[in-house]
């Protein structure tokens, strides 16, 4: 049972009858349509441009509707899903070895850790091969064999090659795809961009979402914009841990304000802490670098045997060498999925074996790799990630090893969507990183750009008529309306209020404390006592922050500092919301470890009886504990298993 | 380390901006550029001055979005590197650093060292696509491409649309950035179809939003954080040239020298 | 730009084969020079030849003028501090410089040889031509007037010396193989053209 206060009713995903494998296409075959002439009267918001955003965006002006895009960047080509490097997962069965939608489905479940959805997770399968097709069909220049056919690599420890990948840049050769596909739009007039824009609030009229408050960021304007539905495509939230692997303008505040206005927010505490990204190195880190998974597929991670060991790493012989992956599981050694690599990493350092000088890190080692097949090899195939971190570390991996450390990477957790991808605020869709997706506990590696193409291409432009069919008469949607005149007021006066509190930190200092709490108390694992203190805490954060945070110049211009403060303001207030969620889920299940539950050997213990359900959260104010709603999980394809990789 | 640094400070687009020196110590050679610039700005709003707006996002090298003109150079010094992938061990305890933004006619200054870029857009808007619906596309197997098309279009695609090229020319020339889109697609069968037409509207777009000619000094390429080949400006011009003959008498000009 | 550009790097190898006759100073050299330069001026397709080089040399500055002033109007604010050192070399960036100092050497040489030739008061050799041979002698025994050919001809060495390639690249003439030859052949061009003519001068000046 819950701690927390928990509404009887369950939340109806309203997921399709019939069998697994034909849901999708029935469902697609019998939702409502809106005729072309119809659509020309309909408007759709949408906020973001990442993958998701911009496919959506695209998607729906050539069906003829007239969309609003909205980017805080300053161009749509900026969004975050760019800086993806390895792949995009499709069930194509090129290589010929036996890959299939089901097959994909079951390994997307299953690494999931049987906590998401079963006919959203086959429907994504499903469309995963038409992603690539449309892809190469808009000029996205993936790797190709001799023969000029696509080449694949495997990933993330699947069975099968069914990653498509563009170099280490294929997050950017997707976006710049649907970029491109939206500018073609922009040219024709179905879309309206607006760039350096930031939503700040969604308008709801008689409870279904019809608007956004959006700041023109470069004069400080506050603008009101109407639609008959507003998509959501603003990403994940890993900065509230202040360091991630994220960009730094990655933020929770579109999907915040949904939240407020009483979207639910399902699975919050579902992070992906990625195992190999480059350590800290001081106090002046900003943001942490990823490098490729891939890297595990020939490095060896180790630590030292002897505590502190002040030696060199190339000094220190191969007996006292603590290859504590390869020791633990031997059966997938250095390949085990993320989570588990990562909380290993976390494990040792906590231990007190780590290395370099802030002792959070381990090392990644390739000299047996160099040994065994050549620098030459090495070099073809890891170069440019070694050159990478050459130009942010200084040291040369080719003679000493890396030292790798985990970071936050992903969000699996978001609004929570139905099967139509809508929240439970009628009209409001979300998409992508944004929603709480299907990946349950845990992402797999090249799925994230996979989920956010399948939602913008090819569900949303379906599901939405089913929505939008109702609204064919509607007409324009007013925007001096009270509801708009209430929302715009309040976005002003919070504008108002963080300007001229007086005080006299930075928002940075406040962002740190709130990343520092949650790192150590929310982070690769949790206990209940820490989360309850990281609950005390944040709520003490809030209130210093609304005192004490200063924004130099004004509300009315070019302010970053502001934007900076709006973001972390509700950074800070989901903080708690995790916080809640994980001490809510008193289980491990992929990204979520509570030390409490655990197997003898210190592996995650799942409890399936009680918490095989998707934790929505209803917010009832800052501060004040979120109210849980819970979608349970049924698994009728499927049958749950504990995961193992010994 | 100890810096000088002498930054563009300017409070909005129509207002006369200059250059302000700040003295900045204690700074780790670890550090990014960028975070450099974070620890100078978290001393500023301490002191209720306002901090230098800049552009930045991803700070690991792909997004685009900085773009500082560092000691007379895009990016600053080293090659194949975006400012937030400089690094303070580049420079040495004492030196003085030139903080400029981007100076082209096209790109106005916003705020500090923050411009606007969207004649980017612009110029993608006017051809930089394939003109293909979401929906039903063939197999992506259907066309085999030769491998070493799909490379090069693959080496033009990874332009960032950063900006470099165009802040390095002597001219404010936007051909690289162009060029690169241009050659991108008509490697590729799938935007081979609308080649002629793309190159054209591109191109005419690229002057009308006030770029400078190009007369290949090679700055670009030199400067470009992804080392796109002054080889697709000689593409571009081929194309160019071959449209403005065969496909539409309209004038386009900028196409060269 | 280019077009006009890469002929007149053709107008060049054309005139440098004339002016090597001048290596022969005496009495048979100055018949032969007399009598090509007769040809020159005469010969119909010569004449299309000539009036097609007039046009590139009027059009390639008027061209190089109006794209310097929009070039100009892109960058209307100026780099305070700016390395263009660190990513361009001397000639690539002064072309338009270069190119002025070439104009201004060409109506130089024009009125020294060629107005004299169409319009001048030329004596006339043995053979009853016009004797432009003798005016060359004399004119390079003056050793400023040596000096400034000699100094011109560097300055279109460094205009060549980007100007070949850079022809090339804006036609679009280039190819992973071809174009590292034709950034040679610029180079060599670039070198001996202007090297060549300004030997001319200064052998007259010493042993002319």
């Amino acid at each position: 049972m819950s701690e927390f206060r928990e509404k009887t009713s369950i939340v109806d995903a309203r997921i399709p009858e019939g069998p697994l494998a034909n849901k999708w296409v029935d469902h697609k075959n019998h939702v409502r349509l809106v005729s072309p002439g119809n659509k020309r009267r309909i408007d759709v918001i949408i906020v973001g441009t990442g993958l998701a955003g911009a496919s959506a965006a695209a998607s729906l002006a050539e069906m003829g509707y007239n969309v609003k895009a909205f980017c805080f960047q300053d161009s749509p080509r900026r969004a975050h899903s760019i800086a993806a490097q390895g792949g995009i997962n499709a069930a194509k069965n090129y290589q010929n070895d036996g890959d299939s939608t089901y097959r994909l489905f079951y390994d997307t479940i299953k690494g999931g850790d049987y906590r998401s959805r079963e006919a959203n997770v086959y429907r994504l399968a499903e469309v995963s091969a038409s992603i690539i097709d449309q892809c190469v069909a808009q000029g996205v220049p993936f790797a190709r064999d001799y023969g000029g056919l696509l080449d694949n690599r495997s990933f993330g420890g699947v069975q099968v090659s069914r990653t498509f990948y563009a170099r280490g840049q294929t997050g950017q050769q997707l976006l710049l795809g649907a970029y491109s596909a939206m500018s073609r739009m922009i040219a024709k007039g179905g879309i309206k961009m607006y760039n350096r824009h930031e939503m700040l609030d969604v308008v709801l009229v008689d409870g279904k979402a019809r608007g956004i408050i959006a700041r023109d960021l470069n004069t400080g304007v506050i603008e009101r914009h109407s639609a008959h539905a507003v998509v959501l495509a603003s990403g994940g939230y890993g900065n509230v841990f202040f360091l991630s692997t994220n960009a730094m303008g990655s933020n929770v505040t579109a999907a915040w304000k949904a939240h407020k206005k009483g979207a639910l927010f399902a699975n919050p505490c579902f992070t992906q802490i990625h195992p190999t990204c480059i350590p800290v190195s001081g106090d002046h880190q900003s943001k942490l670098t990823l490098m490729s998974e891939s890297l595990r597929n020939d490095g060896r991670i180790w630590v030292p045997k002897k505590k502190d060991d002040p030696r060199k790493p190339v000094d220190i012989p191969e007996d006292e060498r603590d290859y504590y992956l390869e020791r633990r599981y031997p059966a997938f050694g250095n390949l085990v999925p993320r989570d588990v690599a990562s909380r290993a990493a976390k494990e040792r350092c906590d231990a007190g074996y780590g290395v370099g000088a802030s002792k959070m890190a381990v090392y990644l080692d390739f000299s047996d790799a160099i040994k065994r097949m050549g620098e030459d090899v090495v070099a073809a195939k890891y170069g440019n990630l070694f050159q990478m971190y050459e130009k942010i570390t200084d040291e040369n991996p080719y003679k000493t090893p890396m030292r790798i450390y985990p970071a936050v990477h992903y969000t699996m957790g978001g609004l929570w969507v139905d099967y139509n991808l809508m929240s439970n605020v009628e009209g409001l869709f979300v998409l992508g990183e944004a929603n709480f997706s299907d990946h349950g506990a845990n992402r797999l590696g090249a799925s994230a750009l996979m989920q956010g193409l399948a939602d913008g291409y090819f569900v949303l432009p379906y599901t939405i008529g089913d929505y939008l069919a109702d609204d064919i008469r509607t007409g324009p949607i007013p925007t001096n309306s009270s509801e708009f005149d209430a929302a715009e007021k309040e976005v002003k006066d919070r504008l108002h209020k963080l300007m001229n509190n007086g005080g006299t930190k930075p928002v940075d200092y406040y962002h740190k404390k709130l990343g520092k709490i949650m790192w150590e108390q929310c982070g690769m694992s949790r206990n209940a006592e820490g989360l309850r203190e990281a609950i005390v805490e944040i709520n003490a954060i809030r209130e210093d922050f609304w005192k004490n945070v200063r924004i130099p110049g004004s509300a009315d211009q070019f302010n970053q500092e502001l934007e900076k403060a709006g973001r972390v303001a509700d950074f800070i207030e989901l903080g708690a919301l995790m916080c809640q969620d994980a001490l809510d889920r008193n289980e491990s299940c992929g990204g979520h470890f509570r030390e409490e539950y655990q197997t003898p050997e210190g592996e995650a213990l799942r409890d399936d009886d009680n918490y095989a359900y998707v934790a929505a959260w209803e917010y009832q104010g800052a501060g004040v504990p979120a109210i849980l709603h819970k979608e349970e999980l049924h698994y009728e394809n499927i049958k749950m298993v504990q995961r193992s990789y010994k | 380390m100890n810096l000088k640094l002498k930054i563009w400070r300017q409070k909005g687009p129509k207002d006369n901006g200059k250059m302000v020196d700040y003295p900045i110590s204690d700074i780790s050679p670890d550090m990014s550029f960028l975070e450099m610039i974070d620890v100078l700005n978290d001393q500023l709003v301490e002191k209720g001055d306002e901090p230098v707006a800049f552009d930045h996002d991803c700070r690991e090298g792909i997004c685009g979005s900085c773009s500082m003109y560092i000691n007379g150079e895009p990016h600053g010094p080293g090659r194949g590197i975006t400012t937030c992938q400089l690094h303070m061990r580049s420079f040495n305890d004492g030196d003085t650093i030139h903080i400029e933004p981007w100076r082209a006619a096209p790109f106005p200054i916003i705020k500090d060292l923050v411009t606007d870029r969207s004649a980017f857009d612009r110029i993608i808007q006017a051809g930089g696509y394939i003109s293909v619906n979401s929906g039903s596309p063939v197999d992506a197997n259907a066309i085999p491409i030769n491998k070493q098309n799909s490379d090069e279009a693959f080496d033009a695609a990874t332009c960032i649309g950063c900006g470099a090229c165009v802040a390095a020319c002597k001219n404010a020339s936007a051909m690289l950035f162009t060029s690169a889109k241009v050659s991108h697609l008509s490697l590729l069968p799938q935007g081979e179809v609308e080649a002629q037409k793309r190159v054209l509207a591109m191109v005419n777009q690229m002057d009308e939003e006030g770029f400078g000619n190009c007369t290949n000094t090679g700055a670009c390429e030199v400067e470009c954080p992804k080392g796109i080949s002054l080889e697709h400006i000689a593409r571009m011009n081929r194309q160019f040239l071959g449209a403005a003959i065969s496909h539409s008498p309209e004038k386009g000009g900028g196409g060269g020298e | 730009m280019a077009a006009t550009g890469l002929f007149l790097c053709i107008f060049l190898l054309g005139h440098l084969a004339g002016n090597l006759q001048l290596f022969l100073t005496d009495e048979a050299g100055k018949l032969q020079f007399n009598a090509y330069a007769l040809f020159m001026t005469t010969f119909p397709a010569v004449k299309i030849l000539s009036y097609l080089t007039y046009f590139s040399i009027v059009f390639h500055a008027v061209d190089g003028f109006l794209l310097t002033i929009q070039n100009r109007k892109a960058r209307p604010t100026k780099y305070a501090y700016s390395r263009p050192d660190k990513n361009t070399n001397f000639a690539a960036r002064n072309m338009a410089v270069l190119g002025s100092l070439i104009l201004v050497f060409i109506v130089l040489h024009m009125r020294s040889f060629w107005y004299e030739m169409h319009w001048g008061e030329l004596g006339t050799d043995a053979a009853g031509n016009r004797d432009l041979h003798t005016l060359v002698m004399t004119s390079f025994k003056n050793w400023w007037y040596t000096l400034i050919y000699v100094i011109s001809m560097g300055v279109l060495g460094f205009h060549l010396w980007h100007g070949f390639q850079s022809g090339f690249q804006s036609l679009g003439l280039s190819h992973p193989r071809y174009s590292p030859i034709i950034k040679k052949t610029g180079y060599a061009f670039a070198v001996l053209i202007p090297l060549l003519f300004a030997v001319i001068p200064v052998y007259i000046y010493f042993f002319g």
